[in-house]
């Protein structure tokens, strides 16, 4: 894989290395706010790849689906942050490990 | 003279790796970082390369978008969360096993290694053929989001309007255990507010 | 004419009345419900008769046929629900209507104090309803929902006081040995579906009367096999050696039961079953001789243990068991008609006595046993009279019916050479049977009604005549008792459309056989009552000199025990081994797989940590299965 030219290989590349950091925030930190992030971040991931699909196809329509993504993105994190502050406010934490009532 | 004439025909590629290397600080930064402050600043950092990237790749309406969206609302509204539980910047409890840590990076690895064929396999270059000019611009996305896509569009406002409300409900102060919020009772209570205030003192 | 579904919708329908509303309304009305259902069958069935007599002279109005609705169609099976009404069926339907219907005013009278009235005509109705669905039958399987349907009705009514252990066990008994009879029926059943492929006895007929003159030795092989197997059943049904021994004990049920099903009807279903498929007998000699044989062994086996008996509803059970061999051995001779004569004759004559000795059990505040009776001729005129033309006509006296019918088929026997045992054989294990018949009769007619009494002053003061509805029913019954003999050439010539003409015989030998049977007759009713009334010190002698034998015959000859100690202490074992299989075997895997599942549950719930992370984890992993089952990422196509 040459550096030059930069084509679809390298934006796919980029995609996949942003996905697996998302994986790994959100698997390995606590922080439930630092985990949405992750989550955050594989949706831009995702997007990135969709765009570079769009611009080697020249298909408009790969746009159009990063929008909607975008949009399910900042719906989730507002739901996800109403959460934590609901969390937040009936058991003074945001750290997953303690947020383990669902269980068993 | 030559070396600027490669210079500008590289520029965009230039551009990509310069780019591309600052989200990947800006994702790293996000997962090392203790304090989520510093990790929501990051996240800011590797949300606005990425929008260059959009540039790159002629979406430039979605770029505006991301920005907007992303580093404007999104990232922003993290940053009042953070500030509105005046989070520490130690993390509370354990730490996690380094097994897990070992497995994590594992699996995480394996999503990529299986990604993996789906590069290697993709066309070296962005296709060489000619672009429309109007190619990315907000008249060209709007026309399809009116158009072609027009029920999906809809469909999202009903998303967010799902979401709006779960915002609300969620984080509404006078969360009791034992009341949940029914929104047949919310109606009625309405309808209904006096004759009940009459009847329960 | 009458539609043949209405005939059995009669009961059915009162009897469901009297179920969902019999409540609500008096015993009188319950009572009058199920008399009237039976009277109404049979009214039907005397029209159609008389119908089917008119058309007699057009042969292919000789039956009704009436198809219902097609129950079972399988491939090539095919069972239809088709009621045919031929003379045999007809002469079937009227006795059970008829008798049935007599039966059910004397029950009137004999239950109408018991706590049970309105469930024991539930049941008196619907075993009339399964009875008529075995006679009008034409499918095998259809007769099959008789045949079982009336043993769960007698099963019921054997342990109609099923308070008392000793009736509910009586009733066990009944149905358990009549379940081994009817597996050798649905094998026989089955082995006709495979062999014609098809049970309408109509159908059946017609494919043998094509294919008679072509018999080979293995299809008469086949021929015999589905003969006696079908005759297992009918041994079982019937009381025949060497199932018989459930009848006896079926007595525990009330006396108007025993003369509707343990004498008059059910009973006889299988001389009935073996008269409805004469043409399949008729191909194999072996299986008929056989036929004949056992009712031969039955009919005197059954008569000496009669002799020694004491309980007057035991006497008349084994007196009801060896009337059955003499039909058995008819139809094993091929006398259908006689057997079907003998059947009818029988009907009227054992269910009055019957009836009788239910009338003097009444009397007697529930008294059994003929040591505890005597001189009831002076207290109970009726019961008396209709008694004694019973007792004559059992004994086979001229010119009661008895005489016609069993002498005919002493003469059949006679006649006939069969493969097993010759004519001369049976006719002499016949007349010893008769003569026994005679004696034992005799002896419980002389020890009820004759001599002073011997029951205790407080059973003497209640002794009374019974009602109306207990002595009209016991009228007319021996009206037909004493005169249904003189019908013997109208029911021939009635029932040749089926069973032909029987061999008109040398008139000296009919003669000769004649006066013989009326002889044993005689004998043996003159000789008990000389013993019995005049010489009470012989049985007793006998009984010391010869208290082995004499044992024996009181016990039984120890059938039960041995039955016991073989039959039933196999299955019994047989139990046990299954029992423990089930439990340590069956259950154990049941029990080990539920906990097999239960732990590897139990374990898995330890995935569920509550962890977010933890999730993800497993969540990607996955999603890296899903990925790599469905063939991994491909690379995008060129444009």
């Amino acid at each position: 894989m040459s550096l030059f030219p930069v084509g679809l290989q390298h934006y796919l590349a980029l995609s996949v290395i942003l996905f697996a950091l998302g994986i790994l925030t959100v698997i390995l930190r606590r922080n439930l706010l630092i985990i949405l992030m992750g989550i955050e971040l594989m949706l831009n991931a995702g997007n990135v790849a969709i765009l570079a699909f769009s611009k080697f196809n020249a298909a408009m329509s790969g746009q159009v689906y990063v929008l909607l993504t975008m949009t399910v993105a900042a719906a989730e994190a507002a739901v996800g942050l109403a959460i934590l502050i609901a969390l937040f406010r009936t058991r003074k934490t945001v750290n997953a490990d303690e947020a383990t009532y669902l269980r068993w | 003279m030559i070396i600027l004439q490669t210079l500008s025909a590289r520029l965009p590629d230039i551009l990509f790796y310069l780019f591309a290397g600052l989200s990947l600080i800006g994702a790293v930064q996000v997962l090392c970082r203790r304090n989520p402050m510093n990790a929501a600043v990051s996240m800011v950092v590797t949300v606005l390369s990425i929008a260059v990237l959009y540039i790159l790749l002629s979406a430039y309406f979605i770029a505006a978008a991301q920005m907007i969206v992303y580093a404007g609302a999104i990232v922003v509204l993290f940053i009042f969360v953070i500030m509105l539980l005046n989070l520490s910047a130690k993390e509370i409890g354990r730490r996690r096993y380094t097994l897990f840590k070992a497995f994590a990076a594992f699996v995480a690895a394996a999503v990529g290694v299986s990604l993996l064929p789906g590069v290697r396999g993709a066309p070296r270059a962005i296709s060489e053929q000619p672009i429309d000019p109007s190619f990315g611009s907000a008249k060209t996305v709007g026309r399809l989001l009116f158009g072609e896509f027009l029920l999906p569009f809809e469909l999202t406002s009903i998303l967010i309007l799902a979401a709006m409300v779960a915002g609300v409900v969620l984080a509404k102060r006078d969360i009791t255990p034992n009341r949940t919020f029914s929104p047949v009772d919310a109606i009625l209570d309405l309808l209904l507010k006096s004759d009940r205030k009459d009847k329960s003192p | 004419m009458i539609l043949l579904r209405y005939i059995i919708l009669a009961p059915i329908a009162a009897l469901l009345l009297n179920l969902l509303f019999g409540r609500f309304w008096s015993k009188t009305t319950t009572a009058f419900l199920a008399c009237g259902a039976v009277f109404v069958s049979f009214a039907a069935a005397a029209n159609n008769c008389v119908y089917m007599i008119r058309k007699l002279a057009v042969p292919e109005m000789q039956t009704i046929f009436d198809p219902v609705f097609s129950w079972i169609s399988v491939g090539r099976v095919q069972v239809p629900v088709d009621l045919v009404f031929d003379p045999l069926s007809c002469v079937m339907c009227l006795i059970i209507t008829g008798v049935g219907f007599l039966i059910h005013v004397y029950s009137v009278g004999y239950m109408s104090h018991d706590p049970g009235f309105r469930r024991f005509f539930i049941y008196l109705n619907l075993f009339i309803a399964f009875m008529l669905i075995l006679v009008l039958a034409d499918n095998l399987a259809l007769l099959f929902v008789g045949w079982e349907g009336v043993g769960l009705c007698s099963y019921l009514l054997i342990g109609f006081w099923h308070t008392d252990m000793k009736n509910a066990s009586a009733g066990k008994k009944a149905f358990v040995v009549n379940r081994v009879g009817d597996l050798g029926f649905l094998l026989g059943m089955l082995l006709i579906l495979a062999v014609f492929g098809t049970l309408s006895v109509t159908d059946l007929r017609e494919l043998i009367s094509t294919a008679a003159s072509a018999m080979t030795p293995a299809s008469t092989a086949v021929a015999t096999t589905i003969c006696l197997l079908l005759f297992v059943g009918a041994t079982g049904k019937s009381a025949q050696i060497p199932l018989y021994v459930w009848l006896p004990d079926a007595m525990a049920g009330p006396t108007p039961v025993s003369a509707l099903i343990h004498a008059a009807t059910m009973v006889t279903a299988g001389v009935y079953m073996i008269a409805r498929l004469h043409f399949l007998y008729a191909l194999s000699p072996v299986a008929s001789a056989v036929v004949a044989a056992i009712g031969a062994a039955t009919a005197l086996f059954a008569a000496v243990i009669g002799l020694a008996q004491n309980d007057i509803k035991k006497v008349l059970a084994y007196s009801t068991i060896s009337q059955l061999g003499y039909m058995f051995l008819a139809v094993g001779v091929g006398a259908y008609t006689f057997g079907i004569f003998h059947l009818t004759t029988h009907a009227f004559f054992k269910a009055l006595l019957f009836l009788g000795s239910g009338s003097v059990i009444h009397a007697m505040s529930g008294e059994q046993d003929m040591q505890r009776m005597g001189g009831l001729r002076r207290y109970m005129p009726v019961t008396y009279w209709t008694f004694l033309v019973g007792t004559l006509a059992i004994a086979g006296i001229w010119p009661l019916s008895g005489f016609f019918s069993k002498d005919e088929i002493l003469l059949s026997a006679r006649l006939a050479s069969t493969p097993v045992l010759s004519g001369a054989a049976l006719f002499a294990i016949g007349l010893c049977a008769a003569f026994l018949t005679a004696f034992y009769m005799g002896r419980l007619f002389t020890l009820t009604f004759f001599g002073n009494s011997r029951a205790s002053e407080e059973t003497k003061h209640h002794i009374h005549e019974s009602p109306w509805t207990m002595g009209g029913p016991l009228i007319l019954l021996a009206v037909l008792a004493a005169g249904a003999g003189f019908g013997l050439r109208q029911f021939e010539n009635f029932l040749s459309p089926i069973f032909g003409h029987p061999e008109e015989a040398p008139h000296e030998i009919k003669l000769a056989i004649m006066a013989v049977s009326l002889l044993a007759g005689i004998t043996g009713l003159a000789l008990s009552l000389y013993v019995y009334l005049r010489r009470p010190d012989i049985p007793r002698k006998i009984s010391t000199s010869a208290s082995l034998l004499c044992d024996c015959i009181a016990n039984k000859f120890y059938i039960d025990e041995l039955y016991e100690k073989t039959v039933v202490r196999l299955v019994y074992i047989a139990g046990i081994v299954s029992h423990a299989f089930d439990k340590h075997v069956v259950d154990r895997a049941v029990n080990w797989t539920g906990g097999g599942l239960r732990f590897g549950g139990f374990m898995l719930s330890f995935f569920q940590s509550g962890n977010v992370g933890t999730y993800a984890v497993w969540f990607l992993i996955g999603v890296l299965a899903l990925l790599h089952a469905m063939g991994g990422v491909h690379p995008p196509p060129a444009p």
